[in-house]
């Protein structure tokens, strides 16, 4: 066990490999509580939520979901989260670390005609993630979830308990996140490993879901994203909305784009053995050109990979590296995201 | 949990397999469960030098990154080539296939340094008791 914000979570339950391998091949439940949900109403919250985030709301309609991002005025990224239209309300979920923080900048910028209410205490949220989700999750439901496309929402029942479930996750593989009332997630979370057992579903914890998201090549808040870095050289330059109206960061944004960024967020591989971790100096010849983010050693893979924010100029695929581990130059590659790229998301999603 | 009473120990979780001048090196049950799963050893190679107390490895699991620390001094004979592709081995057998690393020893003295397997047996316990 672990303190991650606050919370007491799990690192693993039977171990991060075999959990690992059991979301890209069955499917794993995680307890994500953690994160932060903040329900944002009232007339002109359409209006102020596309002034404080990046992506565009107009791109979805009722029952969509959107991953976006809040800026600050230099386009530094203070969070980045998923927005739900739930019709007459949107809820933001937000990272656990971020949560205080993020809900005092939105106040902050909020004006009349918008509501804003953290619901994050009674709010708890279980993902259930892997090829067989689909399979498990139709056990416990009368509606029909084989409909719902990625990133869709549906309100329904599973094992009795009133949900909110979007088709989405934070893997790489097919899979639900389930928003429930909190005192009934012991409930959730009983019903759904019963009624996943004999398809290989397995409890799954923090360290799991690090070695899936990294595979995926999918940034984290706090190793790819930080306030000090925009968009642009995150890797999720996609997330900014040039044609939308003005919204925080926006101009920086622009400037920058005008500019050009120097760095951005690649995908390493090791060529021979050791494991990169967040931190490491990279090379190119004898220049150093940035840092590792984020690193472990792939469990579908078996070799180390890493998200690294380098130079421009190093970060074309093919191109060889130095990492630094453990006072020894080690050779890389860089190689195109994701690292892995056959998922049942990718066969499932549009 | 395994502490198998024909090896010594240390505070560091390794173990140690005497026969004669020779010692066998490796880590714990108890240290391999705290771990986690093991995806990387870094070992000295044959000919080095390893000094009590000191580091003569590394050792990585999905999440941490630890140091290994030599029980005993002397010149390192053997080495466990096979944790190079199967660092798991680690966590399979931590007694038998995942040892480390042979020293002939320059100060068989500091033998009597080790603990017992009822000794360790103890201070594991202990330790485990800070943690819950």
């Amino acid at each position: 066990m672990v303190e991650f914000a606050g919370w007491e979570m799990p690192v693993y339950y039977s171990g991060i490999n075999a959990e690992h391998r059991a979301v890209r091949t069955a499917a794993g439940l995680f307890d994500t509580s953690h994160m932060g949900e903040m329900e944002i109403r009232g007339p002109r919250a359409k209006d102020f939520l596309q002034r404080i985030t990046s992506n565009d709301l107009d791109r979805i309609t009722s029952g969509d979901g959107i991953y976006t991002a809040l800026l600050n005025k230099r386009g530094g990224v203070i969070d980045d989260l998923i927005i739900y239209d739930f019709g007459e309300r949107y809820l933001l979920c937000v990272n656990a670390g971020n949560k205080d923080k993020d809900f005092a900048w939105i106040e902050e910028q909020a004006g009349v005609g918008v509501e804003i209410e953290d619901i994050s205490d009674n709010t708890a949220m279980l993902a259930l993630q892997g090829p067989a989700s689909e399979r498990i999750i139709s056990k416990l439901m009368d509606a029909n979830i084989e409909k719902l496309r990625y990133m869709r929402l549906l309100s329904a029942k599973v094992a009795g308990v009133d949900c909110s479930i979007s088709r989405t996750g934070y893997t790489g593989e097919d899979g639900f996140e389930l928003f429930c009332p909190a005192e009934q997630t012991v409930k959730l979370w009983g019903e759904i490993t019963d009624a996943g057992e004999r398809d290989g579903l397995v409890p799954a914890g923090l360290g799991a879901r690090d070695t899936l998201r990294i595979e995926m090549g999918y940034p984290l808040w706090g190793a790819e994203l930080d306030e000090e870095h925009t968009p642009l050289e995150s890797g999720i330059g996609w997330i900014c909305r040039w044609d939308k109206n003005d919204f925080i960061g926006k101009k920086a944004l622009i400037r920058q784009k005008e500019a050009g960024t120097e760095n951005t967020i690649a995908g390493i591989e090791m060529l021979e053995r050791g494991v990169p971790r967040g931190h490491y100096p990279v090379f190119d010849k004898n220049e150093k050109v940035g840092l590792i983010t984020s690193g472990t050693m792939s469990p579908s893979l078996g070799v180390g990979i890493a998200l690294a924010r380098i130079s421009r100029n190093s970060a074309r695929v093919g191109n060889q590296l130095d990492v630094i581990i453990h006072d020894k130059p080690r050779n890389t590659k860089v190689v195109k995201l994701p690292f892995i790229e056959e998922t049942s998301l990718e066969r499932s999603a549009p | 949990m395994k502490f198998p009473d024909d090896l010594k120990y240390t505070r560091e979780h390794e173990w140690v397999r005497i026969k004669g001048k020779k010692a066998v090196v490796g880590i714990t049950d108890y240290a391999q469960k705290e771990l986690g799963d093991v995806v990387y050893v870094e070992l000295p190679e044959v000919g080095d030098e390893v000094v009590h107390d000191e580091q003569f490895g590394v050792i990585e699991s999905v999440k941490t990154v630890s140091d290994l620390f030599s029980p005993l001094t002397g010149e390192v004979v053997k080495v466990n080539e096979e944790l190079e592709d199967r660092p798991e081995l680690v966590n399979e057998d931590p007694y038998i296939d995942g040892w480390m690393i042979q020293i002939e020893l320059s100060e068989p003295n500091e033998v009597g340094k080790l603990l017992s397997s009822e000794d360790y047996e103890e201070y594991v316990d202990e330790e485990m008791g800070e943690i819950e």
